[in-house]
């Protein structure tokens, strides 16, 4: 089995500062100063309320894992496809990392991992968002 | 304006064919629109609106109304996944009931079997985020399936007595791809491929398509076939709301569903058969819950020990053998839910499978990715007497 392609994100004006954050290890997200509440993916214009007082906010880069799906077939298998509820409040799609998928579990905390694969797996695109449990 | 009895489905068509290395997909569109206008006792000549969505080839309704030969005042060309087709006939109903047509055509096509098709368009918002995530169907559906799990306690072997009843049905299709009855052991032990789902939680990827005749109350009486009403229909879209709105345990057709049962004036209790989308067999315990056949959370129970089996079961559901063992022409199972639901009410289902009475159906479908964003769409059909 060949190993799993993934494909290079392209940033573009409004997700430039989310793919810097990585780069730098950090886990950028949108926040509103009308509503007050955070989203991801980020946008120039907030889906909670339609307003463009958007501004970024670090995130702790921590969280819990919401739901996961161990891929078992096909290249680059296994890995483990997840959503991790950030400690900030969105939910965000990754990947998480582990010696043991199957010792995965929801409700798990887990922290972020950029770049966690090997980079030639990435190839030249921007670091990833990956997580892992945040005892490893 | 409301839909009840604005328009009848007066043609059905279902492509018998599986696998079609040697069609062209317009031809597959081609022959369906033909088998469907047969069906109704009608002819090209009759029809004056068309709908597609992004199964048909080249320019859409453009590419197509040319390739068929048609001439019509109405064209319809709206996009939501596998449901779409559900989602056209009360689309079609809303043009006929506002004198913008009276002879619809709905078509699906294509041949996923036997060339590299393309499913999505280039350039969405979220794609820089999760196409490298390798979000799958199969890691989205399974991401509902576990959270379900989580929350519920469902079981695989619950989840498995949904592929078993399909199978139980598509024994009586000759024309089924996976024609074997297989059993709640079968399902758990065939091979995981995204956990919680097994191969046998997956539906069947099939060439072929089919198409629908819908048409005004007036025509529908002139023609020599059964007459099957609209009598409601909803629709919805959801997706992770920004990360805020997210929960894999309820899909939009918790919204569509209602909207549906409300303009039909009708309850679940009242349905004799259901067309329910089996695109996996978690797609459709989350429909029976949110359409209300049972309450959130307690769709394991309701089609566990072959509940959904015609004959046997309270709900007999997808009497061809559904997504899950007969046909997905081109990833796409919302026709051959309405399909099967017109037979049902017509009476001409599979005797084996043919639930008796039958005079109002429900056909609900998912198109899109279940774990992430998606629409959904529903109507309620009746025969009248």
């Amino acid at each position: 089995m060949s190993a799993r392609k993934l494909p290079a994100p392209q940033p573009n004006p409004e997700t430039q500062a989310f793919w810097d954050g990585l780069g730098e290890g950090v886990l950028r997200i949108k926040t509103c100063e009308a509503c007050g509440k955070a989203h991801y993916y980020p946008r120039h214009i907030c889906p909670h309320c339609g307003s463009a007082e958007t501004r970024w906010l670090d995130t702790r880069g921590e969280g819990e894992i919401y739901s996961l799906s161990v891929m078992r077939r096909g290249d680059g298998a296994p890995f483990a496809v997840a959503y991790v509820t950030l400690d900030e409040g969105p939910a965000l799609l990754t990947n998480l990392v582990a010696d043991d998928l199957d010792a995965l579990a929801i409700g798990q905390r887990v922290r972020l991992a950029p770049q966690a694969r090997d980079a030639e797996a990435i190839g030249d695109g921007p670091s990833l968002p990956f997580f892992t449990p945040s005892g490893d | 304006m409301s839909l009840r009895n604005a328009a009848c489905i007066a043609g059905a068509f279902e492509h018998p064919t599986r696998l079609a290395p040697d069609m062209t997909t317009p031809q597959l569109h081609a022959e369906c629109a033909a088998g469907a206008l047969a069906d109704a006792g009608l002819s090209l000549r009759d029809v004056d609106g068309y709908f597609c969505a992004t199964d048909a080839p080249g320019f859409g309704p453009i590419s197509m109304i040319d390739y068929l030969g048609l001439t019509v005042r109405h064209t319809d060309s709206t996009e939501m996944g596998g449901c779409t087709y559900i989602q056209h006939v009360a689309h079609a109903a809303q043009a006929i009931a506002a004198g913008k047509c009276s002879v619809a055509l709905i078509t699906l096509a294509g041949r996923p079997r036997s060339e590299a098709v393309q499913r999505f368009r280039p350039g969405a918002p979220e794609a820089a985020f999760e196409q490298w995530v390798g979000l799958t169907n199969h890691t989205s559906y399974g991401m509902c399936a576990a959270r379900h799990m989580h929350e519920h306690g469902t079981t695989s072997e619950q989840l498995a007595w949904i592929k078993v009843a399909a199978s139980h049905h598509a024994q009586h299709n000759p024309h089924a791809m996976l024609p074997k009855v297989v059993t709640v052991e079968d399902v758990v032990n065939s091979p995981m491929i995204a956990d919680p789902l097994h191969r046998l939680d997956c539906c069947v990827t099939t060439d072929g398509g089919g198409a629908l005749v819908v048409v005004s109350p007036e025509i529908a009486k002139t023609l020599n076939r059964p007459v099957i009403s609209l009598l409601g229909a909803g629709e919805a879209t959801k997706g992770p709301a920004g990360g805020l709105g997210l929960d894999l345990t309820v899909s939009a057709a918790a919204q569509s569903g209602p909207r549906a049962f409300e303009e039909a004036g009708v309850t679940p209790a009242d349905i004799k058969y259901a067309s329910i989308y089996d695109s996996f067999t978690i797609t459709v315990l989350l429909q029976l819950e949110d359409l209300g056949f049972c309450a959130k959370g307690k769709g394991g129970k309701f089609v566990a020990d072959g509940n959904l089996i015609s004959g046997t079961g309270k709900l007999p559901f997808n009497t061809d053998g559904g997504g899950l063992c007969n046909n997905h022409p081109m990833f796409r199972g919302g026709i051959t839910k309405v399909i099967e639901a017109v037979r049902q009410l017509r009476g001409e289902a599979a005797p084996a499978v043919q639930v008796s009475n039958c005079d109002l159906a429900v056909a609900t479908g998912i198109g899109g990715s279940l774990g992430a964003r998606h629409g959904a769409a529903t109507i309620i059909l009746e025969r009248q007497s």
